[in-house]
């Protein structure tokens, strides 16, 4: 069964002031039909970039995408015209966001801005839309679906915002969604209703979902595949259960090892406080990358090789890839 | 929907690479800071600027066209149109940085405290510059200077005044919003006193919309200045004031000496205009979310 | 031996008056901290948990009188400082400083690095100029940070590196206790093991009390020797950290483990979902505030506000089942 959504090769870059800033390079992954591929790392990876070129939502200028290709159904979104990707973007391929707040439109109600997905590309009726979005608005769980959608952004809870958007992302079964970031802004009690929701809906729907985020333990417990970006490039890649069982790239390690842990519900009983293994130094700027490995000036095992050559992304063991001298 | 790449690590642009950055992204502010300094510098060099003397008269030559000698014409008294131009930069710019001056830093200061105590104050005191703003900046630097009489220093404070409220909304505003911030409270965990709180890290986080609003209301000061001094109620005589030289040509001579208006209003509409520019781009490069 | 704590709370209180109309009248009161109790040894460190609307960044400026209280009692070494005028409390602030989430905007971006923290020292006239700049030359150093970004601006430090920069300054006056409010939550992964690292060695080194503000419960277990569940104003379970983590008893604690995500996917959880939303403090629902979520609610629960009492030696839970 081919895949839903192969990316290949993307690469994007913005040019600024300081130089050209290389967000993306050379990314590849596929997504199939009800999978979640998890794209994890931390503030300047290329995560977030990634997400917004598959959407072509970078802003050109000062952004490029300068190569790759984005094929969703086998339709290269790079190569289409705008107006094409505009019926894309919805009724294909949606996007969810970090901040609800203003990814929704404050001078709506939930329900208009859930109809007009469904008015633009399903070409309904206002009256047909209004009742889609209203059992959209049910479909993710929201109490007393008729009323909310009557209700502005502002008088919903941040929960309730999310699974609003949530609403308007899934109205047209889309067969891609990016979500970014969806939970990091939430409680964590709401937190864990969201990443619920989004499961169920993606095992209903049969939605391909691509998961941005910083946060490993999300990561563990929804996705199935794992991406791990550093410094704009892919440095691992494998399933969940492998990834985290068998860890090779520094950098993950490095951050798995970095991260305390509720011990108590791993059964870890811990009476001294451990110290933190540190990644010491800090990312590097993306207009000012270091020779070889971006990961070098930060590794503990680093040796000449690495700062010389950039090591390739090739395969290290059975579905595990990884970009490391010494892995 | 902004997408912001984040560059950390220290940053260090030649000043060179900075100048032609700051052309290339904000050329009608760079074009405005040009019109702006040639201003200044004409009215601090004006003595060796001017061709010819402003103040001596020249019956012969009364109402000259523009020719090799009289570059812009003369006016009714034989005096050379672009020499008293240059010079009346001098009251032009006394009276703009003058009014600017005082008008901004009244206003800063009753801004700063408006926001800063609050309470009964704050009220009592915004209502009064509602009012004030209620009333349009020409009546009353014209109610200002009709009562106080023309004069130079009157002038300047008459176009002072209605700048207050403008420039006190604005900083009271600012004001009301750096309270809040996490390093003042932090100040205050230190145990330092609120007006030393007020004073080392509110006003200076100020500063830089202060900067803005006053160059831009330089360009107003200037067109007040020009407009008073029309009425006769601004700069008196033997001052060149670029609004007298109007108001003495624009009735009678507009027709027979058409220079006698125009290069007057050209360089009044240069000025303001150069000033507005200028203001524009330091509001655009100076707001925090268009930095890096 | 019992020690007087250095920091002991009781039935504190802060309630924010809702204002309506054009004459600003009172119509209510948000009842952000509705009677907080607990204390804090030399040394220690209480972490003090819970969701968005519950109090805990309040208690913890209430307790520095950053924020004054409407009632209740702060002890600072046996000696209640609540009724203190402004003159009295200045030189006890030197014991009790604050690290705020924040990085970007905990520090003032036209002073430099070297200013800001030694603006404490300043305000107190401690030592003369070369004194006081040799002493933020030490605590740069002890912060991990070099001597020459002492003449740096905020804005050329990374988030790492400008939340150190807030360590030195609440260091400079050598307080024994600092409140703590999401020191870590706004940085990356990789750094926040730094921060969190240096936060531990300055408690050891310096006998150091923290009250450590999170709803990261990670790094809560972490960190803290006692920790506090917060809901909605009131404090439902107060415990050491083993005990709480271990065999948490209010069935909010119960939730807010539960719905951690853990990175090991091996461990297969039957998680119970908590439904509903974190309510808002403006409407609390009565009788016990988390009744409408709890999976264990009975009638009781819905009229009779449950009191923190004593379960176990140094465990306290607020719930009628329990």
């Amino acid at each position: 069964m081919a895949p839903v959504l192969e990316v290949s090769g993307l690469s994007t870059v913005f040019h600024t002031r300081r130089g050209l800033v290389r967000a993306v390079q050379d990314v590849s992954f596929t997504v199939d039909a009800g999978e979640t591929l998890a794209i994890v790392g931390e503030s300047g990876c290329g995560k977030t970039i990634t997400a917004l070129s598959l959407m072509r939502l970078i802003p050109m200028p000062p952004g490029e995408i300068t190569s790759g290709s984005v094929k969703l159904d086998g339709q290269d979104l790079l190569k289409v015209d705008e107006p094409t990707m505009r019926t894309l973007r919805g009724s294909k391929i949606a996007m969810i966001f970090q901040e609800p707040m203003t990814a929704l439109n404050p001078l709506l109600t939930v329900g208009k801005q859930i109809a007009e997905m469904v008015v633009l590309h399903d070409k309904a009726s206002a009256q047909v839309a209004r009742k889609r979005a209203v059992e959209m608005l049910h479909h993710v769980r929201i109490p007393e679906p008729e009323r909310r959608a009557r209700e502005y952004p502002h008088q919903m809870s941040g929960g309730m915002r999310q699974r609003a958007m949530i609403a308007m992302a899934l109205a047209c079964r889309p067969k891609v969604l990016v979500a970014d970031e969806p939970t990091t802004a939430l409680d964590v009690t709401i937190q864990a209703q969201i990443l619920d929701l989004i499961g169920d809906l993606q095992r209903e729907f049969g939605t391909a979902v691509v998961l941005i985020t910083h946060d490993l333990g999300v990561v563990a417990e929804t996705a199935q595949r794992v991406v791990v970006m550093y410094a704009g490039r892919k440095v691992e890649e494998a399933p969940v259960g492998e990834i985290f069982a068998r860890p090779l790239h520094p950098y993950l390690r490095g951050l798995l090892n970095s991260i305390p842990h509720v011990n108590s519900a791993r059964g870890v009983d811990v009476d001294e406080p451990v110290r933190l293994q540190e990644i010491s130094g800090i990312v590097p700027p993306l207009n000012d990358l270091p020779p070889g490995c971006a990961f070098s000036p930060r590794c503990s095992m680093s040796e000449a090789r690495c700062t010389q050559t950039r090591p390739p992304f090739e395969q290290k063991a059975d579905d595990h890839f990884a970009a490391c001298w010494r892995a | 929907m902004s997408t912001t790449v984040s560059i950390d690590g220290p940053i260090t642009p030649s000043a060179m690479n900075n100048f032609w950055y700051l052309v290339r992204r904000y050329p009608l502010g760079v074009a405005g800071a040009i019109i702006m300094i040639m201003f200044v510098l004409a009215a601090i060099f004006a003595d060796y600027v001017a061709p010819l003397d402003p103040f001596s008269t020249n019956a012969r030559a009364s109402l000259a066209r523009p020719n090799d000698v009289y570059l812009m014409g003369a006016d009714m008294m034989g005096r050379d149109v672009l020499s008293r131009l240059i010079h009346g930069a001098r009251i032009s710019l006394a009276v703009a940085l003058g009014a600017t001056i005082i008008g901004s830093g009244v206003g800063a200061a009753v801004g700063l405290a408006c926001g800063y105590i609050g309470g009964w104050f704050d009220l009592i005191v915004q209502r009064i510059t509602e009012v004030m703003q209620a009333l349009p900046l020409l009546v009353m630097a014209l109610v200002i200077t009709a009562s106080l009489g023309p004069s130079l220093r009157n002038t300047i404070i008459a176009i002072a005044i209605p700048l207050i409220p403008t420039v006190a909304r604005v900083i009271r505003s600012n004001v009301l919003s750096l309270r809040e911030m996490p390093y003042v409270e932090a100040a205050k965990a230190t145990g330092m006193s609120e007006f030393r709180i007020a004073v080392v890290h509110v006003m200076p986080n100020t500063l830089a919309p202060l900067i803005v609003l006053a160059t831009a209301q330089l360009g107003s000061t200037i067109l007040t200045e020009a407009s008073l001094s029309f009425l006769g109620l601004g700069v008196p005589e033997p001052y060149p004031s670029w609004g007298r030289m109007l108001s003495e040509s624009a009735a009678e001579y507009v027709r027979t000496a058409p220079w006698l208006v125009i290069f007057p209003g050209l360089v009044i509409s240069l000025v303001v205009f150069g000033s507005n520019l200028l203001g524009d781009a330091l509001r655009d490069a100076l707001d925090p979310r268009q930095r890096g | 031996m019992v020690q007087t704590p250095l920091i002991d709370v009781t039935d504190l209180r802060k309630y924010f008056p809702i204002r309506k109309g054009l004459l600003r009248r009172t119509v209510g009161n948000v009842h952000a901290v509705d009677g907080v109790t607990f204390s804090i040894n030399a040394g220690e460190t209480l972490g003090l948990v819970g969701e968005s609307g519950c109090g805990k960044s309040t208690v913890g400026r209430v307790v520095l009188r950053l924020i004054e209280p409407t009632s209740g009692d702060i002890k600072v070494t046996g000696r209640s400082i609540v009724n203190l005028g402004r003159d009295e409390m200045r030189p006890l602030r030197r014991q009790m400083q604050i690290v705020f989430q924040d990085p970007f905007s905990s520090l003032n971006p036209r002073m430099r690095a070297g200013d800001i923290v030694g603006e404490p020292l300043k305000v107190h006239g401690v030592g003369d100029p070369k004194d006081r700049e040799a002493r933020v030359a030490a605590l740069f150093a002890r912060v991990g940070l070099r001597a020459a970004q002492m003449r740096s601006f905020p804005h050329q430090f990374s988030g790492g590196q400008r939340q150190r920069v807030s360590i030195a300054r609440a260091l400079a006056l050598d307080p024994g206790f600092i409140v703590a409010d999401e020191p870590v939550s706004a940085l990356d992964v990789s750094i926040q093991a730094q921060v969190i690292n240096l936060l531990m060695d300055l408690q050891r080194d310096m006998n150091l009390s923290y009250l450590f503000i999170s709803h990261n419960l990670a790094v809560v277990e972490h960190i803290s020797h006692r920790v506090a569940v917060m809901y909605l104003g009131r404090i439902v379970e107060y415990a050491d950290k083993k005990t709480l983590f271990a065999s948490p008893q209010h069935p909010y604690t119960e939730a807010l483990l539960a719905a951690v995500p853990l990175p090991d996917p091996s461990l297969k959880r039957t998680k119970h979902r908590v439904d509903g939303d974190v309510p808002s403090p403006i409407r609390p629902p009565p009788g016990c505030h988390f009744h409408p979520r709890c999976r264990y609610a009975e009638a009781r629960c819905k009229v009779e506000a449950p009191v923190l009492k004593q379960i176990a030696p140094g465990h306290e839970v607020a719930c009628h089942l329990r």
